[in-house]
């Protein structure tokens, strides 16, 4: 699986009542969802990240609720692979679930800036910043979690395995 | 046999394996699963995608309606006969629906859903509430909950544990939610990302199954995966008392080893205040007196128990909230409410000019019931002060205890307790 884009980024402990707030729970249009993800620290968000598709965070990000909108709203504003210091692990299950490819890079992280393109490799666990003309490797995932997010998240893994 | 810690015994009977290691990622079978009206709709439409007609075992399920109890809007109105819906075709055993249950954490524990010993999945954070009772307990998504619902099991990261070693008689006034409230403010909102936390010590011996509760609720405040007490007198106490039927579940063995160890002596402890915008931001109640505020808040899973209505009332008896402040109480279920009334409680509240109402999030999750708007300020027993938490992003919330919440609601600024109490 390979992601291209460019960089926008923020900080650290980015929580989901910021990703997207509790007034928003319950709206099944996921486009309208996606159109109010991250408003709370950057009402531009989702006009900004159409454009680029590589959303780079600090540490702890998703921290807070167990709520799936977070990614379903990241995903449908036009993220397509978040690079993070580190996540909360409701939030890094629930990307993972819904199909939006996430990857723990301390080094890419610190070293990605603003518009920076970059090349993901998830298979292979490489990160190429062709701005900065720099690598960086992370951790590859673990087989069954590539092939859910190969198969565009766990309900398609589990329906062509259970059905 | 290698020595183990409570979190890895529970999770070694949950994948029937004899040992289990950090780092490591195991199927495991899950004791019970439960969702709410707010995660409901996403597990029910996961659910059905999926494809499965059956849900593997309806007497595993846990339903309970609280956040937008009673709807707030038509979308929540359509969202809750969804899961209705959903309960009586899948012939689901336990359903609370409004005015039958309360808050979910709340209802899951004081009607014996969650028990010593068992791997139990909610699709709510402060799922890890019920450690409280030696279960171990966590929270996930609607997508995960939902294939749980297909298949009884689901995969987990062995977690690393973190030993709280806590230490010293709590003053008065001083209460579980300024321990962890202190804990946080020392470990960060991500000291304990992934992790176990496992709460020992003299100080959580001597602590009540409510008490516990609160302390577990807030583990996920510092990212941990899980907050747990090992099953104890006091446990066993409560499922007696409950008239519940009690297994001991498990401990750890003597000799079992931690990820980290930190030990806190809270015999000096004033109460805790945790400042906007984070729950970290936590400084002594001596340091932030004086700030006004124009809503007081007690309720949701973290502090609105009886015992914690107990102490509000304590302070609120026979005065009067300070004019411009609003006071609002809400009593985390059905039962609690019930006990809050035989005992007087409520009448306390009404008199000293405070709002009660029905058990749900309601405010704690800015969606009704309290939601305050732009400028204002609201010291809550809430679990989280993220910007926008309880409405207007340009509001601020103050975490404290209950008696800390209601001595600031009597003067209109935040207030040490110890100084209202009598």
């Amino acid at each position: 699986m390979i992601v291209r884009g460019s960089v926008v980024k923020y900080g650290d402990n980015i929580d989901t009542d910021v990703i997207v707030p509790g007034k928003y729970l319950g709206i099944t249009d996921y486009e309208e969802l996606g159109r109010h993800a991250l408003e709370g620290i950057d009402p531009d968000f989702s006009n900004k990240i159409k454009q680029t598709g590589i959303l780079v965070v600090g540490e702890n990000f998703g921290c807070g609720s167990s709520r799936e909108e977070a990614p379903v709203a990241l995903k449908y504003a036009g993220v397509k692979c978040i690079i993070a210091k580190s996540f909360a692990r409701i939030f890094y299950r629930n990307a993972i679930n819904i199909g939006l490819p996430i990857v723990v890079c301390p080094e890419a992280s610190e070293k990605l800036d603003n518009g920076d393109i970059v090349t993901v490799n998830l298979a292979e666990g490489v990160i190429i910043n062709t701005s900065k003309n720099e690598v960086y490797r992370t951790k590859v995932l673990p087989e069954f979690i590539l092939e859910i997010l190969k198969d565009g998240g766990l309900v398609a893994y589990l329906r062509r395995r259970l059905t | 046999m290698v020595a183990m810690n409570v979190v890895e015994k529970i999770l070694c009977r949950a994948s029937s394996r004899s040992v289990v290691e950090p780092g490591e990622i195991i199927r495991a079978k899950v004791d019970r699963v439960m969702f709410h009206d707010l995660t409901g709709p996403l597990t029910v439409k996961a659910f059905e995608e999926i494809g499965v007609s059956k849900v593997w075992d309806p007497d595993r399920v846990v339903v309970i309606f609280d956040h937008l109890v009673p709807p707030n809007s038509e979308r929540a109105a359509l969202n809750q006969r969804t899961i209705r819906e959903f309960v009586k075709e899948q012939k689901i055993k336990w359903f609370y629906d409004i005015g039958r249950g309360g808050i979910c954490h709340q209802v899951m524990v004081e009607k014996g859903h969650a028990k010593p010993g068992e791997l139990i999945i909610g699709a709510d954070s402060h799922t890890c509430t019920y450690g409280a009772v030696g279960a171990f307990s966590t929270g996930m998504g609607a997508t995960d909950v939902a294939a749980i619902l297909a298949t009884g099991e689901t995969w987990l990261r062995v977690p690393e544990t973190v030993c709280m070693e806590i230490d010293g008689e709590l003053g008065d006034m001083v209460t579980p939610k300024d321990v962890i409230l202190h804990i946080i403010g020392c470990l960060g909102v991500s000291g304990a990302v992934y992790k176990a936390v496992v709460f020992k010590g003299f100080t959580v011996e001597k602590m009540s199954v409510s008490g516990r509760m609160t302390m577990c609720n807030m583990a996920v405040e510092m990212g941990a995966k899980t907050g747990i007490v090992e099953p104890d007198h006091v446990t066993e106490q409560f499922f007696k008392s409950k008239n519940i039927p009690y297994s001991s579940g498990f401990v750890s063995d003597q000799n079992a080893t931690f990820d980290e160890t930190h030990t806190f002596d809270v015999s000096k402890l004033e109460p805790q205040v945790a400042c906007p915008n984070s729950v970290d931001n936590v400084k002594p109640v001596s340091e932030v007196e004086g700030i006004e505020i124009d809503q007081a808040y007690i309720g949701s899973c973290t502090n609105g128990r009886l015992e914690d209505l107990r102490l509000a009332a304590r302070i609120a008896k026979g005065r009067n909230v300070k004019p411009d402040v609003r006071a609002i109480i809400v009593p985390a279920s059905q039962e609690v409410y019930q006990e809050a009334l035989k005992e007087g409680l409520i009448e306390i509240f009404l008199q000293a000019g405070a709002l009660v109402c029905n058990p749900t999030c309601g405010a704690c999750i800015g969606a009704h019931m309290g939601v305050i708007s732009e400028g204002e300020t609201c010291i809550a027993s809430i679990n989280r002060n993220f910007i926008g938490r309880m409405g207007s992003p340009r509001a601020k919330v103050y975490l404290a205890s209950p008696a800390t919440v209601m001595a600031s609601a009597l003067t209109g600024v935040i207030t040490d307790p110890r100084r209202v109490a009598t």
